[in-house]
């Protein structure tokens, strides 16, 4: 299973993506592969200003509803349209097509509490 | 309490089954995941352990006549060989389960019930049993269930029996098949809406016959299936499910079975309370739903419209093979007219459907092919 080095991670199996200001989210491979065939997503509303933890998104496979929490602190400045036709972008490419929404973060001290790609592997693969 | 597990357990985690819990038994929810097992069973075939469900053998002089009390339907036309499908309800008309009734002999029947039922139902069998002349068996840990659906299931298990499967009929059955020297019950029998059988064998020859149909069915597409696309493929074809559709807060007309309920047949267990609610009027239905705004609808979800509460959805789902979001909700019976528009409650915001007929899926009409047609 795959996670990418030059990422950071949440406990609740968000990716981000630090591209200056702007933080690319989605959910990652193993977060996916729990979930089973992603049929639905509801992406944020542009504009829409979250706080750390907060409701970012909600993802629905075919069993389960799962909520997606806002990695850091910022303003949702793009979402992911072509989540609405095709959910199971999700599960073929979460780290790119999958991406889920843009948000423009604020509070630097924030980015500290991600985990690095190590910490997060042995999180999600450690019980397994 | 510790879940139970099938025999084909080890089997499932060996072919990567995701497992869940599942009315007390650890079951496989998916393998290559529920869409792809979905689609296989509606164009190929997809193979279920469904060896969780129970069993109850019902034997005597009155064995017809004790199931009649205790099931809605009428079972006396039934023939050696032949099955039904009835609901088996409380006196106030709300269901225990709903089961099948195999017709094995003169004065022995087989009761199959749902596997989150099974001590629920027996007990409630045994207690209404109470003086009539019958023996009563469950048979539910020695006997193993598989279930072989979809289009091409009749071509993949006529490779392994020699009678032709055409002459076996829907709701008909087949006793002491024998498939690789296992002796199975062979029933044209399925939860899917497709053609399809259910398979009864001991449960130490579980694991054989899975490898055996498995191997067989390979070059056919044949795949295994899980729980997951169990329900979605039932959804689809608008078939009941326990706790869902059928309750024991919700009585069978209802649910909208009231073929299965005889009403000519006085002296079952909740005739007359179904027979004043016939007489009455029901005031709420099960209804077909189609989510027209964007959403999924799920059991336990509200429904509105007119500003009140008007219902609840039993279940709902994204349809595969539709590719739309359905639902089948318990309406008040003033909104539960197909084109009649209402609210789902999904995430405290209101989402829009619209009331659509039952079922939402009908096999294709079958196509003159002979199942003896090997490639």
């Amino acid at each position: 299973m795959n996670f990418p080095q030059e990422l950071k991670y949440t406990k609740d199996h968000e990716w981000v993506r630090l591209e200056g200001s702007r933080a690319v989210v989605g959910i990652t491979a193993f977060a996916q592969s729990e979930l089973g065939d992603i049929v639905f997503i509801e992406v944020p509303p542009v504009g829409k200003k979250i706080k750390i933890h907060g409701g970012l998104s909600v993802v629905e496979s075919v069993k389960a509803v799962s909520d997606i929490y806002a990695p850091l602190t910022g303003t949702v400045v793009e979402v992911n349209e072509q989540l609405a036709d095709q959910p199971e972008l999700v599960n073929q490419d979460p780290y790119g097509e999958g991406w889920i929404a843009i948000l423009e973060w604020e509070n630097s001290d924030e980015t500290d509490q991600l985990l690095g790609v190590d910490q997060y592997q042995a999180l999600a693969l450690g019980g397994k | 309490m510790t879940e139970k597990k099938t025999p084909l357990y080890d089997v499932h985690l060996a072919s990567g089954a995701k497992v869940i819990e599942f009315g007390g038994w650890l079951m496989p929810v998916q393998y290559s995941g529920i869409l792809e097992e979905h689609r296989a069973v509606r164009t190929a075939a997809g193979l279920f352990d469904v060896s969780h469900m129970g069993e109850v053998s019902v034997i005597g002089p009155e064995a017809a006549y004790f199931i009649n009390c205790l099931v809605t339907n009428d079972i006396s036309p039934l023939h050696i060989n032949q099955a039904m499908y009835s609901p088996m309800c409380y006196s106030d008309g709300a269901v225990v389960d709903d089961l099948l009734i195999y017709r094995l002999g003169e004065q022995e029947y087989l009761l199959v019930i749902n596997a989150g039922n099974i001590e629920k139902d027996v007990a409630w069998i045994e207690q209404q049993a109470d003086g009539f002349q019958i023996e009563l068996k469950n048979l539910s840990a020695s006997m193993a269930q598989l279930a072989l659906q979809g289009p091409k299931a009749a071509q993949i298990l006529q490779t392994l029996i020699s009678a032709d499967l055409q002459s076996l009929k829907y709701y008909w059955f087949w006793q002491g098949v024998n498939i690789n020297g296992i002796s199975c019950l062979v029933s044209r029998t399925g939860y899917t809406g497709e053609d399809g059988f259910e398979l009864y064998c001991p449960a130490e020859a579980a694991v054989l016959l899975w490898q055996v149909l498995m191997q067989a069915g390979e070059p056919y597409g044949l795949i295994p299936a899980g729980l997951g696309a169990r329900d979605t493929l039932r959804f689809e074809a608008a078939l009941p499910l326990y706790g869902h559709e059928l309750s024991s807060e919700i009585t069978p007309l209802e649910a909208g079975l009231d073929v299965f309920v005889k009403l000519t047949k006085e002296g079952f267990t909740g005739f007359e309370a179904l027979a004043a609610q016939k007489k009455k009027g029901i005031t709420r239905k099960i209804a077909g739903l189609e989510m027209t705004g964007r959403g999924i609808a799920r059991a336990g979800y509200n429904c509105v419209a007119d500003g009140k509460n008007i219902g609840t959805v039993t279940s709902g789902s994204f349809a595969p093979t539709l590719g739309k979001n359905l639902g089948l909700a318990l309406l008040d019976i003033h909104y539960a007219q197909p084109g009649t528009i209402i609210g789902v409650e999904i995430r405290g915001k209101i989402i829009d459907a619209v009331v659509v007929k039952k079922p939402f899926y009908r096999r294709p009409a079958a196509t003159v092919e002979s199942s003896k047609d090997r490639d």
